[in-house]
């Protein structure tokens, strides 16, 4: 089977290989890279729990060709934490107990990321609405939604601080 | 854009268009479809515009349910769009599927054909020898199985815009969050200045082989007085036309009767619309 060469952008750094027309974007990740944090749940769609970003918007990287995501950036969960820091987003799963298993977990985080770029002060019923293509098998789904919402207020703090306005310590 | 038609065009039949994805790689990995090329029209300018003209408004093929969804324009002017834009799989889906793809593939459940259907919307088809318009209603001819060529690209859809005086709206039935339809129900409706509906436009999805709009539940519309009977009627024929087949959504009583309901409710939200918008 001949191969294409694919070059982009995995949490920042340059990537390459030589892959069949045929792999999927999670197996790249995966196998290729040895990016294993992004999950393969269903293979169907359906689950998740293969969510990244590709160009800033999140995608089921089981429902995308590696070949479609050349020359494209991707962020994996591996991209999250800032060294030993980890995103607000990861501290508020671990915080509000957001995973069980933790199956769900990083495509749950990925969706959350691309959830709060676009709304950074979600409703609940709009957390709700955003995760609504990831499954959580264990049902945790009440603590995910705090998790994220415990996240939210943490950036938007955050940012505020970044800008210089005015935001109480701590 | 001339590069993916003449790839289409040197292919003839062998080669598919990969445009979001969220239709075909399913379809590929089931083994339902085993497409020797895929020409992939991520990047190809120009496909994903959403633009209002004088009389109808102009969607690129590639435009991602997501932009239908968000688009001012379609929300403030054909809000059954941003009725269906947003009940499409969820946020991932709208995020990389197009109304093109959809539409190419043609999946009896899909929302986007009940209301071009509804609309009488056309869609245009481009190859590398030309481009032909064809009306919704003789574009989705079975499952999966629509007018367009091997060698054409779904460049645009249109969709009129109906005088002042209308409304339009659909209405899902989904067992679970992000799903196909179990029934879906688009329709238009246009007030005369008697205070009846002058014209109406009933398409549904689901509940047949392929989309289809109900002449049946139109005709029962059209002189009619805008009420729970009218309606009623209307859902009732609707119905009457549908041709479900049981699965795991329900059995075939079931599907009818939410086929009523689902043309009852669209239509209480789009006679609301129009007589709004008087």
């Amino acid at each position: 089977m001949a191969t294409q060469k694919v070059q982009l952008t995995v949490n920042g750094e340059a990537r390459e290989a030589d892959v069949e027309a045929r792999l999927l974007l999670v197996h790249l990740l995966r196998e290729n890279f040895g990016l294993t944090g992004t999950h393969i749940g269903c293979d169907t769609s359906n689950c998740g729990a293969c969510t990244v970003l590709v160009d800033g918007e999140s995608a089921k990287s089981c429902t995308m060709l590696a070949v479609s995501a050349d020359g494209r950036e991707v962020k994996t969960i591996e991209g999250m934490a800032d060294g030993a820091t980890l995103h607000p987003l990861q501290q508020a799963f671990w915080d509000q107990h957001g995973l069980q298993c933790g199956f769900c977990t990083p495509g749950m985080i990925m969706q959350a990321s691309w959830l709060l770029d676009r709304c950074p002060s979600p409703t609940e019923a709009e957390i709700r609405e955003g995760i609504s293509g990831n499954l959580c098998r264990c049902t945790g789904y009440v603590n995910i939604v705090k998790a994220i919402q415990q996240a939210a207020g943490e950036m938007a703090a955050g940012a505020e601080t970044q800008t210089g306005s005015p935001v109480a310590a701590g | 854009m001339h590069d993916a038609l003449r790839v289409l065009a040197e292919h003839e039949g062998e080669a598919k268009v990969l445009s979001g994805g969220y239709s075909l790689l399913p379809l590929i990995k089931l083994r339902l479809a085993q497409p020797p090329l895929l020409v992939d029209i991520r990047d190809v300018d120009g496909l994903d515009s959403i633009v209002e003209g004088d009389d109808e408004l102009r969607i690129g093929g590639r435009a991602t349910h997501r932009q239908i969804l968000e688009d001012a324009t379609i929300k403030a002017g054909y809000p059954l769009l941003t009725d269906a834009a947003a009940g499409i799989g969820d946020p991932q889906v709208r995020n990389w599927g197009t109304i093109g793809g959809s539409c190419a593939h043609a999946d009896p459940s899909a929302d986007w054909p009940a209301v071009l259907l509804a609309t009488r919307a056309s869609l245009v088809c481009r190859s590398s020898t030309g481009e032909r318009v064809v009306a919704a209603a003789d574009f989705f001819i079975d499952t999966f199985q629509t007018a367009i060529e091997p060698t054409e690209l779904l460049t645009e859809v249109r969709i009129p815009r109906w005088p002042n005086g209308s409304g339009g709206a659909y209405a899902k039935l989904e067992r679970r969050a992000g799903d196909f339809s179990t029934v879906g129900c688009a329709v238009m409706v246009r007030f005369g200045a008697d205070g009846r509906i002058a014209d109406a436009g009933v398409g549904l999805t689901a509940v047949a082989e392929t989309p289809f709009a109900s002449a049946t539940a139109v005709a029962a519309l059209i002189g009619a007085e805008p009420s729970e009977a009218t309606f009623r009627a209307a859902g009732a024929a609707a119905a009457a036309e549908s041709r479900p087949v049981k699965d795991a959504h329900g059995p075939v009583d079931y599907k009818r009767a939410m086929t009523e309901e689902m043309t009852v409710r669209a239509l209480r939200s789009a006679v609301g619309r129009a007589l709004g918008q008087r």
